[in-house]
This record gives C-alpha cells, sequence and structure tokens, in this order.
C-alpha cells in the first residue's frame, strides 16, 4: 500500500481509466446547460484539483511540507480559542461545551496536554453549567441540552483526571437523560425540544460511556433509528429525511452501543458510506452534495466503526467452528463470545444479556476496540490527501474546504477524521501504524481514538478504569 | 420600549420600564474557558434575560425580551423554551408569533431552534396552518433546494397537517429544475410511499421505475436515480432482478462504456438477487475488462469480474469492491 498522495486533478485522471468516475457529475456528456448541483461541483473541482495540481507539481521538499501537519499552528489556534474568544463568538453562546470539546479533543489528538490550572477551570465552568436536576447547558445559567451535555462529558473523559471523572454526578446525568427520553422510543434534545438521531446518540454515549446504560433508556430506540434509515442506505435525521452523514454516524454507533446493530439494513448502509468519498478525495454529506472536511469523521468514522464491526463478527464466527445449534442457550453473559443459538441472531449481535446490569452494556465499547479488523472500507490515503492539502489551513486550525474560514468545529471533525484514517490499516485500535499508513512524514501520527464516542482512547481507558 | 431598530440600541439600564428588574451577570465563575468578550449590548441584553428567566416572568414585557435576545443568538435554545412558555401563558396571538418567526427563519434558514419553533406553532395552529407551512418551505427552497431543515418540517407538515395535493408535482419541478437533487428524490420517495392519496410502494412502482429508468438514461453519472431504483424494490429486492426495465437501462449503459460504475454496481446487486444474465450481457461486461478476456463468461464468476472491473474503473473505491469480492456468496 503505496502512501504517496493521490493525483486526482483532472477528470481523466491516473486513478480512472478513460471512463470517467462518479461524481464527476459536473463533466456532462451532453451539451447541456448544467444544473446548480452541477455547477457547484464544478467549483469546488475546480478548486481542489487546483491545488492537486501543484501538489503534484512541486519539488519534493515543497511536497513534504505542504502534507506535514502543522502542529505548532494548530495548537497556537487552538489554545488561543481556548483561552479566548472574540465578540462575534457570541452566536456559540449556547454551545460553549462544545468550544471546550471541539478545542481539548483537538489539543489531545496532537498529544498536547493541558496544565492543571486550566483544567481546574474547565472543570470549575462545566460545573457552573450544569443543571441542578442534571445535564449540562450550554452555558451557566441555561436549560440543559443532550448535545452539550455529551460535549461537557467528553471534554472531561477528555481532561482524563480523577477530579475530571469525578465532577460527574451519574445519578442525576441518569436522571437528566430519563427525562429526556420520549415515548417513540427516541430522545428530545431538552424539554420539549426536538427529537432526532443526534439526540439518541448524544444520550446514549453519554450513558455508555459513564456505565449507566439501561434498558429503559434503550427501549424502542432500536425501531426508531431503524426507521430512520433510508432507501440510500444512510441514516436520517428523522424517518422520511434525507440520508446524511452525521446521522448516519449517530445512528450507527448508537446502534451499536445499544446492541441493535443487527436490526440495520448494513450491506447498504455500508454501500451508501463507502459511495460519499468523491474525487476531491474526501466526503461529501449526502448525495450530490459537496465535499466538507468534517464528513472525513461522520463518514470515514462510520466506516471505521463497521470496519471493525465485520471483524467482530467474523471473529465470532471464526471462533465458533461447532454448529450453532450445540451453544447453550444462555451463553455466556460476561463475555463477547457469540451466541447465536436462537435463529433469528444474526452475526453482528454481540452480547447476550439476559440482565439489565449496565455494566454489561457499556462493556461493548470496551470489547469493540479489542478485535482485530480487516482493512479499510474507504480510500484512506486520499482523505487523508484532502484534508492536509484542502481543509488544512496554513495559520493553524481546519476548514470544511478551500474558500472556507476555519473555526474550531471543522478542526475537531478534520483531526478526528484524520486519526481514523491513520489507524485505519492497525490490527487493534491503538496498535502503532505501518508508515505506509500515514500520508506525510510519521511525526504526522496522531492519537488513536475510540471511533464510537470520538474521545482519544486512552481517554477512554481512563474512564473504564476508574467507573 | 424596546428598539427593533438597531439605529439606536438603549441600554436597558436607560430603560424606564425595566427599572424594577435586577440584571443577573452571568455566572462564569473566576477563571472561565472559552471565554466570548460580548459587546457591551449582547452582555446587557442576556443579564435582563437572566433575570426575568430565573424569577420566570411571564409577561409582555419578557417576551418582547426574548425577541431581542433572539435577533443577537437566535441559538439560545433556553430563550426560545422560554419565550415558548411566556407565549402560552399569555395566551398570544399565534398568528402574530407566525410573522415573527418566519422573519426570523428567513434570516437563519439553517438554524435548528427555528424551525423547532415553527413546528411547535405550526402543531398549535393546526391543519389551517398547512397552506402557509407548504409555502413558506417552498420559498427557502427555492433559495436553497436542498435545505435539510426546511424539507424535514415540509414532511412534518406534510404528515401532521396535510396538503399533499401537489407534493408529487413539486418533486417533479424540482428535479426538472436540477436531476441532480438528491433531496427532491428522496421527498419523491417519501410522497409516493406515505402518501394517503396514492396507492403506496407497489402501486407506484411500475411508473416509477419508468419516470426513473428516464433520468438515468438523459445522465447516467448522476447517482440519485440508481439510489431511487433499488430503494423502489426495497421491499422486493428479487423484484429488483426480475424487472426488465432495469436490467435493460443496466445494459445500455454498460453497452455506452462510459459512466459505468453505477450500472456495474446494480447489476452485482441484480446478480445477488438471481438475476440470470444473458450472453450479451456477460459480453458487454467482458468488453469493460481492460485486461485480455482469458476469464469466462459463465454467469457466476461474472459477480468475481464485476467486482475486478470496479476495482479498475473506480479506484477510490477498490478497497470496498475488494471486500464486496471476498464476501460473494
Amino acid at each position: 500500500m503505496d502512501s504517496s498522495p493521490i493525483d486526482s486533478s483532472s477528470s481523466s485522471s491516473t486513478l480512472s481509466s478513460p471512463t470517467s468516475s462518479p461524481h464527476s457529475a459536473a463533466h456532462d456528456n451532453q451539451s447541456r446547460t448544467l444544473t446548480l448541483s452541477q455547477l457547484e461541483q464544478c467549483k469546488v473541482e475546480e478548486r481542489v484539483f487546483e491545488i492537486y495540481r501543484i501538489f503534484s507539481d512541486a519539488p519534493a521538499h515543497t511536497q513534504t511540507l505542504m502534507v506535514e501537519l502543522w502542529r505548532d499552528k494548530h495548537i497556537e489556534f487552538l489554545t488561543r480559542g481556548f483561552n479566548q474568544l472574540g465578540p462575534s463568538y457570541h452566536v456559540l453562546d449556547a454551545n460553549r461545551p462544545w468550544l471546550c470539546y471541539w478545542i481539548l479533543h483537538s489539543r489531545a489528538l496532537l498529544s498536547e496536554s493541558i496544565d492543571t490550572e486550566l483544567e481546574n477551570n474547565t472543570i470549575d465552568f462545566l460545573s457552573r453549567c450544569k443543571d441542578k436536576n442534571g445535564g449540562y447547558g450550554g452555558g451557566p445559567g441555561q436549560l440543559p441540552h443532550l448535545a452539550t451535555t455529551y460535549a461537557a462529558v467528553n471534554t472531561l473523559v477528555t481532561l482524563g483526571s480523577d477530579a475530571a471523572l469525578l465532577s460527574i454526578n451519574r445519578e442525576e446525568l441518569h436522571s437528566f437523560l430519563l427525562r429526556m427520553k420520549d415515548s417513540c422510543g427516541a430522545f428530545r434534545m431538552h424539554t420539549a425540544g426536538e427529537i432526532d438521531v443526534r439526540a439518541c446518540y448524544t444520550a446514549i454515549s453519554v450513558a455508555s460511556i459513564l456505565n449507566i446504560l439501561d434498558l429503559e433508556l434503550v427501549t424502542g430506540l432500536g425501531d426508531y433509528i431503524l426507521r430512520c434509515q433510508t432507501y440510500e442506505g444512510g441514516i436520517a435525521g428523522e424517518p422520511g429525511s434525507e440520508a446524511h452523514g452525521g446521522y448516519t454516524f449517530c445512528g450507527l454507533a448508537t446502534m451499536i452501543l445499544i446492541n441493535e446493530v443487527d436490526k440495520l439494513d448494513l450491506s447498504s448502509l455500508i454501500d451508501w458510506v463507502a459511495f460519499r468519498q468523491g474525487v476531491e478525495c474526501g466526503f461529501q454529506g449526502r448525495t450530490n452534495k459537496l465535499v466538507d472536511g468534517c464528513y472525513s469523521f461522520w463518514q470515514g468514522g462510520s466506516l471505521c466503526i463497521i470496519q471493525r464491526l465485520l471483524s467482530i463478527a467474523h471473529h465470532q464466527i471464526k471462533s465458533s467452528p461447532i454448529s450453532l445449534k450445540h451453544l447453550s442457550v444462555d451463553g455466556n453473559a460476561d463475555s463477547a463470545s457469540f451466541t447465536g443459538c436462537k435463529p433469528d441472531r444474526s452475526p453482528y449481535q454481540i452480547h447476550d444479556f439476559d440482565g439489565e446490569e449496565a455494566g454489561k452494556r457499556s462493556a461493548i465499547g470496551l470489547e469493540f476496540i479489542k478485535i482485530t479488523n480487516e482493512g479499510p472500507l474507504f480510500h484512506s490515503i486520499a482523505l487523508q490527501q484532502y484534508i492536509l492539502l484542502c481543509s488544512q489551513v496554513l495559520e493553524g486550525g481546519f476548514r470544511d474546504k478551500p474558500g472556507k474560514q476555519r473555526d474550531h468545529y471543522h478542526s475537531c471533525y478534520c483531526l478526528s477524521g484524520l486519526s481514523v484514517c491513520q489507524y485505519s490499516f492497525s490490527k487493534t485500535a491503538d496498535s502503532p501504524p505501518l508508515p505506509n499508513a500515514v500520508l506525510g512524514l510519521y511525526s504526522n501520527l496522531l492519537e488513536p481514538i475510540h471511533p464510537l464516542y470520538n474521545v482519544v482512547l486512552e481517554k477512554y481507558y481512563k474512564v473504564q478504569a476508574l467507573l | 420600549m424596546s428598539s427593533e431598530e438597531d439605529d439606536e440600541w438603549v441600554p436597558f439600564s436607560r430603560r424606564s420600564e425595566w427599572s424594577d428588574v435586577k440584571p443577573v451577570p452571568q455566572d462564569d465563575g473566576p477563571h472561565p474557558v472559552v471565554p466570548i468578550a460580548y459587546a457591551d449590548d449582547f452582555r446587557e441584553t442576556m443579564d435582563y434575560f437572566r433575570a426575568v428567566y430565573f424569577s420566570d416572568e411571564r409577561s409582555r414585557r419578557a417576551l418582547d425580551l426574548t425577541s431581542e435576545a433572539i435577533a443577537m443568538n437566535p441559538g439560545n435554545y433556553t430563550i426560545w423554551h422560554f419565550r415558548r412558555l411566556v407565549l402560552e401563558s399569555l395566551h398570544a396571538d399565534l398568528n402574530d408569533e407566525l410573522k415573527f418567526i418566519n422573519s426570523v427563519a428567513s434570516k437563519n434558514s439553517k438554524n435548528y431552534q427555528i424551525w423547532h419553533h415553527k413546528r411547535w406553532l405550526a402543531e398549535k395552529l393546526g391543519p389551517e396552518a398547512a397552506e402557509k407551512e407548504l409555502e413558506f418551505t417552498k420559498n427557502i427552497l427555492s433559495i436553497d433546494a436542498k435545505n435539510y431543515h426546511a424539507w424535514s418540517h415540509r414532511q412534518w407538515v406534510l404528515e401532521a397537517l396535510g396538503g399533499w395535493e401537489n407534493e408529487l408535482d413539486y418533486c417533479n419541478e424540482l428535479l426538472e429544475d436540477d436531476i441532480y437533487n438528491n433531496s427532491a428524490w428522496n421527498q419523491r420517495y417519501f410522497v409516493i410511499t406515505r402518501s394517503p392519496l396514492l396507492g403506496g410502494l407497489q402501486a407506484m412502482r411500475e411508473s416509477e421505475v419508468s419516470y426513473t429508468v428516464g433520468a438515468i438514461l438523459s445522465n447516467p453519472e448522476n447517482e440519485s436515480p440508481w439510489r431511487y431504483l433499488r430503494g423502489l424494490h426495497k421491499d422486493d429486492p428479487d423484484l429488483l432482478a426480475h424487472n426488465k426495465q432495469v436490467s435493460g437501462v443496466c445494459l445500455q449503459v454498460l453497452s455506452a462504456k462510459h459512466d459505468v460504475v453505477f450500472a456495474l454496481s446494480l447489476l452485482l446487486d441484480l446478480l445477488r438477487h438471481g438475476f440470470q444474465p444473458s450472453l450479451e450481457f456477460c459480453g458487454v461486461v467482458d468488453a469493460l475488462r481492460s485486461v485480455s478476456p482469458e476469464l469466462s463468461s459463465d454467469p457466476a464468476s461474472l459477480a468475481g469480474s464485476i467486482c475486478s472491473i470496479l476495482e479498475t474503473v473506480d479506484p477510490l473505491r477498490s478497497n470496498y469492491w475488494a471486500w464486496r469480492r471476498s464476501h460473494l456468496p
């Protein structure tokens, strides 16, 4: 596997044969006016291919510089934001735990630690975002909200100290999650708030990582998410809406965490996500829409999750050569072994929970990252190329695409996506990649993440050990 | 009087009607992280909002205050939530609220809170609101035909309040404008499967297949109709394999020898569900092979050949096609 960048600077590129590749929707064979979708796509391709052209024409030492991860610049950008944000950020005044998470998770991916004082300030700030009845709001005094709760918890996990983790009141948090549960099986973002797959993921991710996931939280949830899988194969925000990368990640991760992923039509899901990677080398969020760096994680991460899932199924089937009929009925609830004696059991069902113990449900997270895996289902090097050459910003931080402004959200998800790529060939989730898995110098290597929660893996282990 | 124009913002501290209220500063703590350098007007507006929110004052002036605060940060869901409580307590005129929210939504069409507020309001207004809501989303979609929130709202309106009569026509219009608009294809699927005025998927399938095949033939590199075609047979994939129109369009596109990835991918699915390829089919696939065709045209190995071809003509997905090949029955 060659780690040199891909040259896709023209539609009849070295990547494709004389037939034009999909997503070159702009290169219409008929001489008609292009539709708006085609026009927009054309404009983006022009900018992206220009960058790739410059890259491939550049001398070797310039190329190395171009695909270098500019760590110092990113850390500078991130740290500055963490310490002070300008007045224009008032539009994110209800999203401050998100800002904490985007920045601290990005730093953690870059192996940058945080000093004790800043850490304590973060713990203090997040406690002020806590509602007295549980849950975290977007800022002090705000209504508790599932997304900001997810961000706050992930931030505390990323800080990783005992103080950070113990600052979480799990009982209160559990009662908040339960209050957000709706009778349809899904979750509301906040009191009387909107219901969607994102709310489901944020609730379940938090419950799982903190070992407070119970039957009450998962009842009816799998069926709701199943209704959100569309005819295209991807998952939508609500039943009937369009398949979308962000919601696909949320839906898939949730189904795995609640052990109902076998309900989904996985082959059509895989097919849909795989086809979201386009000629620009990055991922789009929806069919016929534009590439965006953040989907490096939402889509790339989904395929990474699936990759591991397939390995688990494969591993379990391989390790049980005897006929399924002979396996015991109750199975072994403590292990991750496949007990599939029930005829309607699919290979993807990982555990057999007879009890409702939260710990066992949360054990899925731990088992998930232990198993060997197959290779990536997407083009890892191409995606790294998009992230480093098109999303990375010279002054620090990452952006959606050339022409857009950098921001902390994109910095977080481009880096998370980059990490996913780098470890996509690794046998276990944290074993160091071979040099040819990493585009550019090996010093570009980031920390590995737990793809279901999107926290640095080391931090995940810490939580599990403590709680 | 709270000012709606921003040429001269009057601080709350100088507004006589607010003189009885003590503003509540944000409890940021001594050393907040991710601190925002709020402008004075923002800070003060939020200080007064916190005052009425914590004291749960459900008054007219509180309502006006939420309007001001929302204008500054429409993403603050706490303010929206409180606004709804105030509206209910005041038994406010919901049609006035509709004017307000539509004006805000037009300027912030990608904001979750705004669309949620519209949904809440429309639910209260009932079926009479359907036409206006459909009109409103149509306007938003005329600016951005793929606005996710607008589409979700439109779907919710149709299911909760009705108005299905012209929806398929609307999809046709949008697809005529832009056959690549996947949101319109998605809406099409929504209509044919859920409209109480149509017969459901099975009844609509044949005409939809014809429509879709037409779309494919005019733009074979457009992914949307290919996925839609599969979607039309979600409930019965074997039917997909036996549909002459489906295999026909596949053959046609493959014979033209360009933009073949979707056709090959579909063919793979057809084979998986029992499609029996003719010799002509095998020949057309053979012709796409870049290596010399010493591989047989035996249908059983056709799937394997297709995966190999795809690894070459769709190299971005070479790992995916290799995986598909390894999982062939």
